[in-house]
């Protein structure tokens, strides 16, 4: 390359389809370049913006510097919001990876018809949220819902479910485990790239089923486990429909964080405090989902470490 | 041996036994699990085919006589079903061509051309999963509104044609590395344009990653609440999602009403779910184990 004379017409030829492949990937890309401008990081930074002011839309925003996070701080209903919102990522989310791993286990057997089973415990996951949420209304319905209609058939007293402070939040989760289905699909995949051999080996050696899935399978599919974990987080924090259908439940019990920001913004038109709420979620997810990638060490296991 | 070599294979001792009874016992578990989780669709659909009598009957019927069919006919005079089936679709459609097209170029970009900066685009394309949508919320609705474009399908259409969403980009680019760079060779000395080897060559190669991306898409916007409950305001423009909860607001007392509207959005998901079912298993375990 370093040769001279000869080499500026190579040279010439060799830069043009590099320069060339350039220009055709900005161009490829361009779609999502303007979007990302237009629809992202232009809102992003005017958001930030809006979060130091007062604004409702009417009238232009008037600049009132962090009153409107010092004023989050001081509403009892940020902090139940909040407090609702990380009692279903403490509760919901755990519960949730356990069943749907737990179904991936047990749908992971080579039984005939097993592709039926695994259609079937995904068709929940098709219902939409918001049929969904209306149905579990009246599946929960405090007198004539099938629920307490079936625990009164075996002699357990009726309970209120959604319409009682303490126990709202609990049918939610509860009405959660029948969307297991979408997670347990990405663990049957993680399952299935558990090499079989590994299994064999170490029953040869004397291990057990147990001491095969916690010292084997369990290693193996820590991965997709931490890539459930970090949805989860996100998915969790967006928790809305379910809130918003139940009118914020008795007592603000189901006013999850995403409802008070919607609330805020669309019904109290307060545009700039609700912009604040966006950044103060976007804060805590960011720090949950630091703290579950720096607890990785501790737990993820990847192969390719193996050649370090 | 060869019948269950997973995570559950019992130690070799235990092997005869657990041939002949552990099936039985995962059969029994799986079909009462099975009843289990189909137990609520059941029961939508079985309210929704019953008299008010009958629904709030006790002890409960379980299959309705006489079967009310005309629940389903009262939904569309009660509120417009129809013109919301009809924008439901209409924005379906629109904003699905949109991602798949846009989805596709962009991750042609990312997977098969090298330039300066590629990379950290790449990571700031894929950073974006991570932001809440509230973040840009506001601005965004303030946007549409200086564009005059709130009350129309618009902004639940045109955003679609700008990258098509990070993680369909993404999935398309997993999908496209797994494609041999030997045809864009072959392809670029034949004097094929970049254009071309997209269209011609790695379009109709990725079908199967394309009709993925389209399904995961009809279902997320057809069950969209978020999008038309801000940005639509007039009855005729909803979609049905959003219309189904105003059946509620309306008529709270009609609950079969309510079962049958909820099984009229769900049925439409449940048969692109038959028809395509290997595209949404492929697609979930594409997105999900390469993340």
């Amino acid at each position: 390359m370093s040769a001279t004379g000869t080499v500026i017409v190579p040279a010439r030829k060799g830069l043009r389809p590099r320069q060339k492949e350039s220009i055709a990937f900005y161009l490829f890309i361009l779609p999502w370049m303007l979007g990302f401008v237009i629809f992202t990081f232009g809102p992003m930074i005017a958001s930030a913006f809006l979060s130091l002011t007062s604004f409702s839309v009417m009238s232009a925003p008037t600049w009132i510097g962090t009153a409107n996070y010092v004023t989050m701080v001081h509403t009892p209903l940020f902090w139940k919001s909040m407090g609702n919102t990380l009692f279903m990522v403490a509760l919901d989310l755990p519960l949730g990876l356990i069943a749907s791993l737990s179904a991936a286990v047990l749908l992971n057997q080579k039984l005939r018809g097993i592709n039926v089973f695994r259609a079937i415990f995904y068709l929940p996951v098709l219902i939409p949220t918001i049929a969904n949420i209306l149905l579990w209304v009246w599946i929960f319905d405090k007198d004539s819902g099938i629920l307490n209609v079936l625990l009164k058939l075996v002699g357990i007293p009726a309970q209120p479910w959604l319409t009682d402070e303490l126990w709202s939040k609990p049918s939610l989760i509860f009405m959660n485990l029948w969307g297991v289905g979408s997670a347990m699909l990405i663990y049957l995949a993680g399952l299935k790239g558990v090499p079989v051999e590994l299994h064999e080996a170490a029953r040869i050696d004397g291990a057990n089923t147990w001491q095969g899935f916690w010292k084997i399978t369990m290693p193996l599919l820590s991965p997709t486990i931490l890539f459930q974990l970090v949805i989860g987080v996100i998915y969790e924090f967006q928790i809305f429909t379910q809130g918003y259908i139940l009118g914020g439940g008795p007592n603000f019990s189901t006013t999850f964080y995403v409802l008070e920001l919607f609330n805020n913004a669309f019904r109290y038109l307060k545009m700039g405090y609700a912009s604040a709420m966006a950044w103060v979620l976007f804060a805590v997810t960011l720090v949950i989902t630091l703290l579950v990638f720096r607890s990785t060490p501790y737990w993820v296991y990847y192969e390719a470490e193996r050649q370090r | 041996m060869s019948a269950q070599t997973n995570a559950l294979m019992p130690a070799p001792k235990m092997k005869r036994s657990h041939l002949l009874r552990v099936p039985w016992l995962l059969y029994v578990v799986a079909i009462l699990l099975s009843v289990t989780f189909l137990f609520p669709l059941f029961w939508m659909a079985s309210t929704s085919l019953k008299s008010m009598e009958q629904a709030y009957a006790f002890p409960p019927v379980w299959i309705p006589n006489p079967v009310q069919w005309d629940n389903y006919a009262k939904i569309f005079t009660e509120l417009p079903f129809l013109t919301f089936t009809i924008n439901s679709i209409l924005i379906t459609v629109l904003n699905t061509t949109g991602v798949v097209l846009s989805s596709a170029v962009v991750a042609f970009g990312f997977s098969r051309l090298r330039a300066k900066g590629r990379d950290l685009l790449f990571i700031l394309l894929i950073s974006t999963i991570m932001l809440p949508s509230q973040v840009i919320l506001v601005p965004t609705f303030i946007l549409f509104k200086y564009l005059h474009w709130i009350n129309t399908f618009l902004p639940l259409v045109v955003p679609a044609y700008f990258g098509g969403g990070a993680f369909n980009i993404f999935l398309l680019r997993q999908f496209f590395m797994t494609i041999p760079f030997e045809y864009d060779e072959a392809a670029i000395m034949d004097g094929a344009s970049r254009w071309t080897i997209f269209w011609r060559i790695m379009l109709p190669l990725s079908k199967p990653a394309l009709a993925t991306v389209a399904v995961l898409n009809i279902v997320a916007v057809w069950t969209d609440f978020f999008g038309p409950l801000i940005y639509l305001n007039d009855l005729n423009k909803m979609t049905l999602a959003v219309g189904l909860s105003f059946l509620r607001g309306q008529h709270s007392a009609v609950l079969t009403l309510l079962m049958a509207g909820g099984m009229f959005t769900t049925l439409p998901i449940l048969i692109i779910f038959f028809l395509a079912q290997r595209y949404f298993v492929e697609g979930i375990q594409l997105g999900g184990l390469k993340g």
